[in-house]
């Protein structure tokens, strides 16, 4: 195990981590607390990945995020993909881990995406049912990370937030609060993203994500947001932030710009904007 | 109305499937085209992940080109784990069945070439074998021992010019490929991994050695398939690229 002293994530601001960044990183981090990587990208054998990630992980926090392990799949969760991930975290000892409310996986293809739930009673015990096994084999409390809904689902009984903080406290795991994902999901459903807030158990949030998104229309010419983390964080969602820290107090607040990567300055003015929206809020 | 995530699945890789009954918008009406946002996001995902992959490839078949065939691809081949560092294995052999391909016989081992960058990138490390290890040991004794790779060195035989196809597309003012057989050792010597080219009966040599043969036995086997083979050159680019793990000395 790497000998780290980072056993939490700050409540300040961090970024998903992106190799092209790796020097500046290091040389001018500015806002930048701490990192954020995709756990399946540093589960191969060495070479370069895991060695930036070792010197990365001497000088900050690191949150490992999880895309593959589809803790929402139908059928179980995949040994060898939770042994891998037992592998990484054991190694790097991180700051934090976590994964999303949704499948990838079926019949052992993944699907490189992350697909949605109903939210049903059928559901919900599946789903803690995975994340017991996930602490149990990890050794520790995860967080779990609401979606971005491009459609719901008709059996549905529950609605997100209620069904997330049923998941918290039937498994004692954490949540990751994706606030660009809220207001995705809030325009292209017609729900209030501030009432979704209000509704959220904020006291389970260990991590807030940002990130960008991109627009287009349904059917109907409904305005239909695609969350792509491939552009800036936009005001409206900024504006939810502070709406949500207010309420919920200082936390670790991740921008996430996982395609069109822009230049180290663009992501590291991104970053700087989180930390004078956390200056605002008191503990 | 529920909706199993075989539905979503089958739907979400045909194109041309209805959505499935009971996926809605927020007003209740069916979700429609909001589904295809699911379709893209898997085809574009995994689409950019070849392209990624292959960028030899891409350019010698040219974008659009990749991309269609990736999207054949994709759906003969779903990735089997998130890995998405291993995804493309089957792409040479796939490549290989390609009817409308065949007149671009080489494409298949310039795949291959290109996975086995990847493998290397991503293999563990490992302190390389020193050079005076070899000098300093007994030359009889040398001869009877046995050499072992380290993890990122990966030997690729291949009756097409792979090598100069490689460069020729990667670098620029390399010269234009001519015909002729290529075997490539690929080092990586600290993180970038380096497709060498092997002189006549390199190949051989690694490949014997690699079967656990002797070093002088490797040599018998190499000057056999090529009777000019020079092993002072071919063991002089496999330390220059820190391609050598440990030498095993035979116990008497």
């Amino acid at each position: 195990m790497l000998d780290t002293t980072h056993d939490t994530l700050p409540a300040r601001a961090g970024v998903g981590y992106k190799p092209q960044h790796f020097s500046q990183i290091l040389d001018t981090p500015g806002a930048v607390r701490w990192l954020e990587i995709h756990a399946e990208n540093y589960m191969g054998d060495g070479g370069r990945p895991l060695a930036q990630l070792r010197h990365l992980a001497e000088r900050f926090p690191i949150s490992v995020h999880g895309v593959g392990l589809s803790i929402g799949g139908e059928t179980r969760l995949d040994p060898d993909h939770l042994a891998r991930l037992k592998t990484l975290v054991g190694w790097l000892n991180p700051a934090s881990f976590s994964e999303h409310l949704a499948w990838s996986t079926h019949d052992s293809h993944f699907f490189n995406d992350l697909l949605p739930l109903p939210y049903t009673d059928a559901t919900l015990t599946r789903v803690a049912d995975h994340i017991d096994e996930v602490q149990e084999v990890l050794g520790r409390r995860m967080l779990l990370e609401n979606p971005s809904s491009y459609l719901a689902f008709d059996e549905s009984t529950w609605s997100e937030p209620e069904f997330l903080a049923e998941i918290s406290r039937r498994t004692g795991c954490g949540l990751l609060l994706d606030v660009n994902n809220v207001f995705v999901s809030a325009t292209n459903l017609g729900f209030s993203p501030q009432g979704y807030m209000d509704a959220f158990a904020l006291d389970k949030v260990g991590e807030i994500h940002l990130g960008g998104h991109d627009e287009d229309t349904d059917d109907h010419g409904a305005p239909l947001l695609i969350d792509s983390h491939g552009r800036a964080v936009v005001d409206p969602v900024w504006a939810l932030l502070d709406h949500t820290l207010a309420k919920s107090g200082p936390k670790p607040v991740l921008v996430e710009w996982d395609t069109d990567v822009p230049d180290w300055p663009v992501l590291e003015a991104e970053a700087q904007r989180a930390a004078r929206a956390l200056s605002l809020v008191t503990a | 109305m529920s909706v199993t995530q075989d539905q979503f699945r089958r739907a979400m890789l045909d194109p041309a499937a209805p959505v499935p009954d009971g996926l809605l918008d927020g007003a209740d009406r069916p979700a429609g085209r909001r589904f295809n946002v699911y379709r893209n996001n898997v085809a574009v995902s995994l689409t950019e992940a070849m392209r990624t992959g292959f960028p030899v490839i891409t350019r010698l078949l040219g974008q659009q080109n990749m991309d269609g065939l990736s999207g054949l691809f994709l759906r003969a081949h779903p990735p089997a784990s998130p890995l998405m560092m291993h995804y493309g294995a089957e792409f040479p052999a796939f490549l290989e069945g390609m009817e409308q391909l065949s007149h671009l016989p080489y494409l298949a081992d310039v795949a291959r070439l290109e996975l086995a960058l990847r493998r290397s990138y991503h293999a563990a490390d490992a302190a390389p074998l020193a050079p005076e290890a070899l000098g300093a040991a007994d030359p009889e004794a040398l001869m009877q021992s046995g050499l072992t790779l380290v993890p990122a060195a990966i030997l690729l035989r291949s009756p097409w010019p792979v090598h100069a196809i490689w460069r020729f597309n990667t670098e620029p003012g390399a010269p234009k490929p001519t015909s002729g057989a290529q075997d490539v050792l690929i080092t990586r010597p600290e993180f970038d991994p380096i497709p060498v080219l092997l002189p006549p009966g390199g190949a051989d040599w690694i490949a014997a050695l690699m079967d656990g043969h002797s070093i002088g036995d490797a040599h018998t086997r190499a000057q056999d398939a090529a009777a000019d083979f020079d092993l002072a050159t071919t063991l002089g680019l496999m330390l220059q690229g820190g391609a050598l793990r440990s030498l095993i000395t035979k116990k008497d």
